[in-house]
């Protein structure tokens, strides 16, 4: 932190609205850092429990979950057009 | 497609960065866990209308961050007690120096509005490209690529300005916003 602030101070100026690429950097890596932090702690049970017992509604009327194909459902509420902007 | 083990294999999979996601855009564990737990109980109950061969997770975070934004938009007078919640979903806890970093960092993330953290975390932790989070985020690509760019000069700005360490943490942050409009 207090290597970037004092090179943040020593660097130039740069092209307007770029960012200095020591700065950059470290913030890619804190970000990733932080996330990764997170992703280590891999998969909690009680996740992983419902995961793998529940069933999705078309499996409940078939033999197996892995069975014929059910029907193609479309346009949902989960649409990634779905969101606010 | 139908529910398989193999499906279930990759949702699995796919958990642990819901989780990173979530935490890193409500600030809160408890409540990132369980936006977690009501995307994957959707994901399961909505199976079908995956298409074999898109990208799960992207799908995943889609619905992720849609139940998110409703969520938000719902709880918007909750002020957030962040503070402390995300430091307890840490199992591993980072030596003080780092700490300290780590935590000036989070609280300059959760200064960014929605809009770009959610990018910038997207592109810059879960390694979407940047088509795959114009995606998720219902919004174009170029729309994507300023909100990164954006995200990334403001946090630049609230933690390597010149002379930030002069000033409280709120200063700093005033004196920012204000200054670069």
């Amino acid at each position: 932190m207090k290597d970037a602030k004092s090179q943040a101070k020593n660097a130039p100026p740069g092209r307007q609205g770029g960012l200095n690429a020591e700065i950059q950097a470290r913030i890619g890596h804190q970000l990733r850092a932080m996330y990764d932090d997170v992703v280590r702690q891999g998969v909690p049970d009680r996740f992983a429990d419902l995961v793998r017992k529940l069933d999705a509604p078309t499996a409940a009327h078939q033999i197996s979950d892995e069975g014929e194909s059910g029907p193609t459902g479309e346009g949902d509420a989960n649409d990634p057009k779905d969101g606010r902007d | 497609m139908p529910l398989t083990n193999a499906l279930r294999d990759d949702i699995l999979a796919a958990v642990p960065s819901l989780r990173a996601f979530a935490i890193s855009l409500s600030g809160n564990g408890d409540r990132a866990d369980d936006l977690v737990q009501e995307t994957l109980l959707r994901a399961l109950a909505n199976i079908d209308s995956f298409q074999p061969g898109s990208n799960l997770p992207a799908w995943l975070f889609t619905i992720l961050r849609n139940l998110f934004r409703s969520d938000y938009r719902k709880r918007r007078r909750e002020v957030e007690d962040a503070e402390g919640n995300y430091a307890k979903t840490l199992k591993t806890q980072p030596s003080q120096g780092a700490h300290l970093e780590f935590e000036e960092f989070r609280v300059a993330l959760e200064k960014l509005p929605q809009d770009q953290r959610e990018a910038l975390i997207l592109v810059g932790a879960s390694g979407f490209s940047y088509e795959d989070a114009a995606t998720i985020c219902g919004c174009a690509v170029g729309t994507i690529k300023s909100r990164v760019n954006r995200a990334r000069s403001k946090l630049a700005a609230l933690l390597y300005v010149d002379g930030a360490e002069d000033f409280g943490p709120d200063e700093t942050v005033r004196a920012v916003i204000g200054g670069n409009g």
